[in-house]
């Protein structure tokens, strides 16, 4: 969204606050194992930094950030890292998303843990990915692409 | 137990909800929308879901009317009924 | 037309209300649900998470576990909504170069 008028409150606090908002998203998709949260909630906390900073900011300098051509790309990744954990639980002679076959050197329960956060770590850059591209395709504005 | 609470929320949801069914400005009922979803996130942690509430905050409060306030400006402001 | 449609609220608010009487309260240890096992003698899915997922996954987090380990053939639909939405806007809403020119 064009910015109509610079306003250095908005400016400035938004760019001080965007970069916390992004390190406690990462923060809660990685912590999802002991504290509420996960992919889902943290993938929609980067995307609402990505997005206040395109809101405030403009959309030139969001395109820096985020170019808006990568985002169904990497939405796509993101569910091709959900789909890829449990496809190798398949080629290593188990069962779909069963993650005790996952060939990491760990203990059972261990395997399942790291299991876990593969997928969080790919359900988090999905959403983020997939709400930046629908913010992006909703206001229409599309770089020299 | 925490009855009180959830009294107080309880009423503010529909309250808000009323509003936002009432008022022909669709920007303030995008406001009033995300008043009721953050109520029904404080709503959500007192029942003691305190995934879902949050959850709901982030989703409700935070994307949904971004995305909401893109598409009033894309359209038109007033409501037409 | 608005009459009607405060009355129909007002049916709404008043069946919603009749069928709240009917549920259990919530955290009652005793209905059927939140018992250790169901009515038809077999262990209730609830119950098992509980006593083995942090066994299983090493994960504090029931929540979490139950999501992405237990039940994540249902994350992994989610995020195919979540993806197909995601495409669909791209379908629908993205304007191409050539459609501007014509």
């Amino acid at each position: 969204m064009k910015s109509n008028e610079d306003n250095p409150i908005t400016t400035l606090i938004s760019s001080i606050v965007a970069p916390f908002i992004l390190l406690f998203g990462m923060y809660i998709i990685v912590h999802g194992h002991y504290s509420p949260g996960g992919g889902f909630q943290g993938g929609t906390m980067l995307a609402a930094s990505v997005i206040l900073i395109r809101l405030v900011l403009g959309s030139e300098v969001g395109q820096l950030q985020f170019n808006s051509t990568w985002g169904t790309p990497l939405g796509s990744l993101g569910v091709l890292i959900y789909f890829g954990t449990g496809l190798a639980a398949v080629f290593f002679g188990g069962t779909f998303l069963n993650y005790h076959f996952l060939p990491i050197a760990q203990e059972a329960s261990m395997k399942r843990s790291l299991g876990i956060l593969f997928v969080e770590i790919g359900v988090g850059l999905a959403v983020m990915a997939i709400l930046i591209a629908v913010y992006d395709d909703l206001l229409g504005e599309e770089p020299d692409a | 137990m925490h009855w009180e609470i959830e009294i107080t929320l309880f009423i503010v949801l529909i309250l808000v909800a009323l509003i936002s069914l009432a008022v022909r400005n669709l920007l303030t009922a995008v406001v009033t929308l995300t008043v009721f979803s953050f109520a029904a996130a404080l709503l959500y942690v007192v029942m003691g879901a305190i995934d879902v509430g949050f959850t709901e905050a982030v989703v409700g409060g935070g994307i949904t009317g971004v995305l909401m306030v893109v598409l009033i400006f894309k359209t038109s402001r007033r409501s037409s009924d | 037309m608005k009459y009607i449609n405060y009355f129909i609220l007002l049916v709404f608010l008043f069946l919603l209300i009749y069928a709240s009487t009917g549920l259990p309260n919530r955290g009652d240890l005793d209905s059927v649900v939140n018992r250790d096992r169901s009515p038809s003698g077999t262990q209730n899915a609830s119950s098992y998470y509980i006593r083995n997922a942090y066994k299983d996954t090493h994960t504090p987090n029931m929540v979490t576990a139950v999501l992405a380990d237990y039940r994540s053939y249902d994350t992994l639909g989610e995020e195919t909504v979540i993806l197909t939405a995601g495409l669909i806007c791209f379908l629908l809403l993205r304007r191409r170069r050539k459609d501007d020119e014509e």
